[in-house]
């Protein structure tokens, strides 16, 4: 196995046996982007200098006897709208072109104090405003499994990255489904954890309420070991969880025997891709094969999750995007008033998909239309989440599809944000809720396009959920890596 | 007709953190533009919130200052609006669920008492402030604008009254008094010309007796107690004036100017603005339990009003108490220790609005360095009683105290202004008196009594100020009659 696909699990191995070193590990990363980047557009900055310099402090560190952990001298990738101080961040946004943060979002923080090395920031849909990171203002990124197919979204940049060995693992952002739908549609483990137990702090906000950023890795293991490190009470984000925290990696080895597991009975029919459904059951009856008791569960909200999603998201998008005004930095278009300036470089600085949401929030915030549109939405929220605990109080985990379809072709859907809005169905009740969700790669299609198994759990049940997720893992056996025909670097 | 006025003030607070609102930055009036400012004041992207838990006692604090009830939930909300000084495009405020609701302040204008109703009072942050450079400062015609976000992200408070005062001179009172209770709780250092307290009145008219309320306009730009009054006066008489002239009442926000002792309208429809309130995501709402709030209420100091039913019952009458209630703390703090020393109630407060006071305004010294203390205000007010000195000589003494020459019986001595009270000292100045005027003695036996005046003032001479004047006059008396 060459360098670029081993899993942090096993290059910490071989970190710490002497055989490879941090900087043998970028430099495969490296390659691996100068012989796809040209293909796949999975990043938008790629910081050679200041990898190679925090690869050669992990490789001295470690000599020196000084071990930061699991991550230590692993090469990772941060999508780009979490904040990194002197590396440029933009949010996939024209709006943000040229924008240097002076500070660390929490989470890059503390990857630099695991002594991860940041290889760079990846593409995303501007302000992970999408589903297959087509709405980016520096151009769309492909899928290594078919480069004629979108890698879904927002997180497409991070999915496609790990998915072709350009970084060993990477941070999503997942509002509706951003971190566990481009998993799906590229092969690669996401996941999204418990609201609150991952700082926000230095996240571009889409939407405050469900924004949690969370890892793709090519691992279960590997995710739960990127959860760890970047996880935990922080002081700066008020909404921070402050209690004790599930322990990701107690129980991977643990098996299903005796778990209650139900299948969302919502979340399968019309709309699904038949591939998907076949695939999917066949997972769920090796799990009961395994020792799981399983049964079919009703959860009838999520009918109408998407809908109460598309009034919240927006609505808090809107006022999370009103400091993007050209009076303190970013982007400024030309105006003779203040009014002027800011309306320009508004309409200069985003894009379609991000102006579309912005006003569809403006209208359900509005005196008049609240009560009907935002007020209503967050009693379907309501709703929903009396729904999950109804569940949960007779089964261990939910399962479902990640995504209703494989990979679709990019630019399928540009032209019809509905049919785009649908690729999130199975995953955004989660993110209403606050709850834990991961997407696993459990096997290809006969178009070679890889389905993905989504398990939830309920607030704070991340220990259960891997322990289901590392099960599903073994019993699936998926070891397939996309072919991409190489480039010469 | 005759008219009635109808107003509510509401009331903005500056809090005297150490640190803004929701970020570290110190809150500091008059620093280099620009230099208290962090990624989270800013606005930057990525930044969050988090709320300052001494300002939320401070709320705490005013509110029940102003007998309002603290809410167990609070919640803060964006309201969302675009200026260039707001940095993240909405402030940080709150909606339907303030900290504090439900209060009141009774105000007194002209001996009469009136309770004034507090509606709610909220937590919110203040904006960046913006300089308009050239044609006069003016927004619309300015040639370009200097944006300072020191003041972004500093704790505000808002009190708002409900609509219960009904004259400008009542405005005023009310204002007065509520910066008096913030400055006694020492929440805000309560400047106004530095706008940490900055007041706007919403003001209409209506019939005499009539029970709905008319059009109301919202007049700002008031930055001092005298500009709220004639503000208020001037709305309710350009009111009057147009409805009496037939003319309607637009609903609209009015600028006070100073200059010209008039109100402008601002012509910016605020009314239809639509600020889009919505539960703020980043913050969890607050829970104020019930022991957090009883220790802010024990923590509360004594409150002007209480002090002066305080003052009343110790024996001051009401203007005394009052005056004495609104003196600097260190002027009350002598009083508080020199009745502890012993001293009458009504003589130390006397010395102190009076005496005391002057000599405060006329040397220009700032309260905290006045060098008295309430043991040698009791000692003088003594030194009055036992006759030691006289009331005139006592001034002489205070000032002689104030000057650091030592305690008033030191001061007394040094100055030679001890009062004889050897008797056979006066028997000799008098006899030496009666002896050198023997018409005076002749008219007195001729039954002209007020002739004594005229021997007490020559002994006094004689003694050069030092005798006890009621005794002389009382040995007078006994010589002449004799």
């Amino acid at each position: 196995m060459t360098l670029h696909e081993l899993t942090i699990a096993e290059a910490g191995e071989r970190l710490r046996a002497r055989e490879v070193s941090s900087s043998d590990l970028l430099e495969a990363a490296l390659d691996r982007a100068s012989r796809t980047e040209a293909q796949l557009h999975a990043y938008l900055t790629i910081d050679r200098e200041g990898a190679r310099e925090a690869a050669r402090k992990a490789d001295a560190d470690l000599a020196d006897g000084i071990d930061h952990g699991p991550l230590h001298g692993v090469p990772v990738a941060l999508k780009d709208n979490m904040c990194t101080r002197g590396v440029e961040t933009t949010a996939s946004s024209q709006i943000l072109a040229g924008y240097i943060p002076p500070y660390d979002a929490t989470v890059t923080r503390k990857l630099k104090e695991a002594g991860a090395v940041i290889v760079g920031k990846t593409n995303l849909d501007e302000f992970a405003m999408g589903s297959s990171t087509e709405n980016s203002a520096y151009g769309t990124s492909y899928n290594p499994w078919d480069i004629g197919r979108v890698p879904g979204g927002s997180s497409g940049g991070s999915a496609a990255a790990v998915a072709i060995g350009s970084a060993f693992a990477a941070l999503g952002s997942d509002t509706g489904g951003s971190i566990r739908q481009p998993a799906s549609l590229t092969g690669v483990v996401g996941m999204k954890p418990t609201y609150g137990t991952v700082s926000r702090y230095g996240l571009i906000a889409f939407a405050s309420s469900l924004d949690q950023i969370g890892p793709l890795s090519r691992s279960v293991q590997d995710a739960a070991l990127m959860l760890e490190a970047i996880w935990g009470h922080d002081p700066l984000d008020a909404t921070s969880y402050s209690g004790s925290y599930p322990n990701p990696s107690a129980a991977l080895d643990d098996g299903v025997s005796g778990l209650k597991v139900g299948v969302v009975k919502e979340l399968a029919g019309e709309g699904y891709e038949p591939a998907v459904e076949t695939a999917v059951s066949a997972m769920v009856d090796k799990l009961s094969d395994a020792g799981a008791a399983v049964v079919e569960v009703s959860l009838p909200t999520f009918d109408i999750a998407l809908s109460a999603y598309y009034l919240i998201a927006p609505a808090e998008a809107s006022a999370n995007l009103a400091r993007f005004d050209g009076v303190r930095y970013g982007h400024r278009g030309e105006g003779a008033t203040t009014e002027k300036l800011m309306a320009r470089t508004r309409a200069e600085g985003f894009g379609p998909e991000v102006t579309r949401r912005v006003l569809l929030g403006t209208y359900a915030l509005s005196a008049g239309y609240y009560d009907a549109f935002y007020g209503q939405a967050q009693k379907v929220r309501s709703a929903i989440q009396e729904d999950f605990s109804r569940a949960y109080g007779s089964v261990d985990v939910l399962v479902s599809p990640t995504s209703p379809t494989v990979a679709f072709e990019a630019g399928a859907r540009v032209d019809d944000p509905l049919a785009m809005y649908l690729s999130d169905i199975c995953t955004i009740p989660s993110n209403l809720a606050g709850h834990p969700a991961i997407s696993i790669p459990i096997g290809l299609d006969e178009q070679i396009l890889p389905i993905g198994f989504q398990v939830m759990a309920p607030a704070l049940g991340e220990t259960v959920m891997f322990q289901v997720a590392a099960t599903v893992e073994s019993l699936a056996g998926f070891t397939e890596r996309p072919v991409l025909e190489e480039l010469a670097s | 007709m005759t008219w009635e006025s109808v107003i509510g003030i509401e009331v903005h607070i500056e809090l005297s953190t150490s640190s803004k609102m929701f970020c570290g930055c110190a809150v500091e009036f008059g620093a280099e533009p620009n230099t208290n400012i962090c990624p989270v004041c800013l606005g930057l992207p990525g930044a969050l919130p988090v709320p300052n838990r001494k300002a939320i006692e401070w709320i705490m604090a005013i509110g029940l200052a102003l007998n309002c009830e603290v809410s167990e939930r609070s919640v803060f909300h964006r309201k969302n609006y675009f200026y260039a000084d707001l940095p993240k495009g909405y402030q940080i405020s709150q909606f339907d669920i303030p900290v504090c609701h439900d209060g009141y302040l009774d105000v007194t204008v002209d001996g009469e008492t009136r309770r004034i109703e507090i509606e709610r009072a909220h937590m919110e942050e203040d904006t960046g402030k913006s300089t308009h450079v050239g044609d006069g400062g003016r927004i619309h015609a300015a040639e370009s604008t200097l944006l300072d976000f020191n003041r972004s992200g500093v704790p505000l408070v808002e009190v708002v009254s409900r609509p219960d005062i009904r004259s400008a001179a009542e405005a005023r009172a009310y204002a007065q008094d509520l910066r008096a209770v913030v400055a006694e709780l020492g929440a805000s250092d309560v400047r106004l010309e530095e706008g940490s307290v900055r007041f706007d009145a919403n003001v209409s008219i209506r019939p005499e007796g009539a029970e709905g309320l008319g059009t109301k306009v919202e007049v700002k730009n008031m930055n001092s107690f005298r500009s709220l009054e004639r503000a208020v006066e001037y709305e309710i008489e350009r009111q009057i004036s147009v409805v009496e002239a037939g003319g309607e009442l637009t609903q609209e926000t009015r600028h006070w100017d100073e200059e010209a002792g008039v109100t402008h309208s601002m012509r910016i429809k605020e009314g239809s603005s639509d600020y889009r309130y919505f539960t703020e995501p980043d913050l969890a709402p607050m829970v104020m339990s019930a022991s957090w709030v009883d220790e802010v209420r024990v923590g509360l100091p004594e409150l002007p009003a209480e002090r002066k039913a305080r003052y009343s019952n110790e024996g001051l009458d009401s203007d005394l108490a009052g005056v004495l209630s609104s003196s600097p703390v260190e002027v009350r703090d002598i009083f508080e220790a020199a009745t502890a020393a012993g001293a009458d109630h009504r003589r130390a407060a006397n010395w102190l609005v009076g005496e005391v006071t002057a000599w405060l305004r006329r040397t220009e010294t700032d309260p905290a360095k006045l060098p008295l203390g309430g043991e040698q205000l009791a000692e003088l007010v003594e030194i009055v009683d036992e006759g030691v000195v006289s009331s005139s000589a006592a001034k002489v003494v205070l000032e002689g105290v104030l000057q650091g020459e030592g305690s008033p019986r030191e001061v007394a001595e040094a100055r030679d202004l001890v009062q004889i009270s050897d008797m056979s000292a006066i028997e000799e100045i008098v006899a030496k008196v009666l002896a050198d005027n023997p018409e005076a003695v002749d008219s007195y036996a001729a039954g002209e009594e007020k002739v004594v005046g005229f021997l007490v003032g020559q002994v006094m001479t004689a003694s050069r100020g030092k005798a006890d004047p009621k005794l002389v006059s009382e040995l007078l008396r006994k010589k002449l009659s004799s």
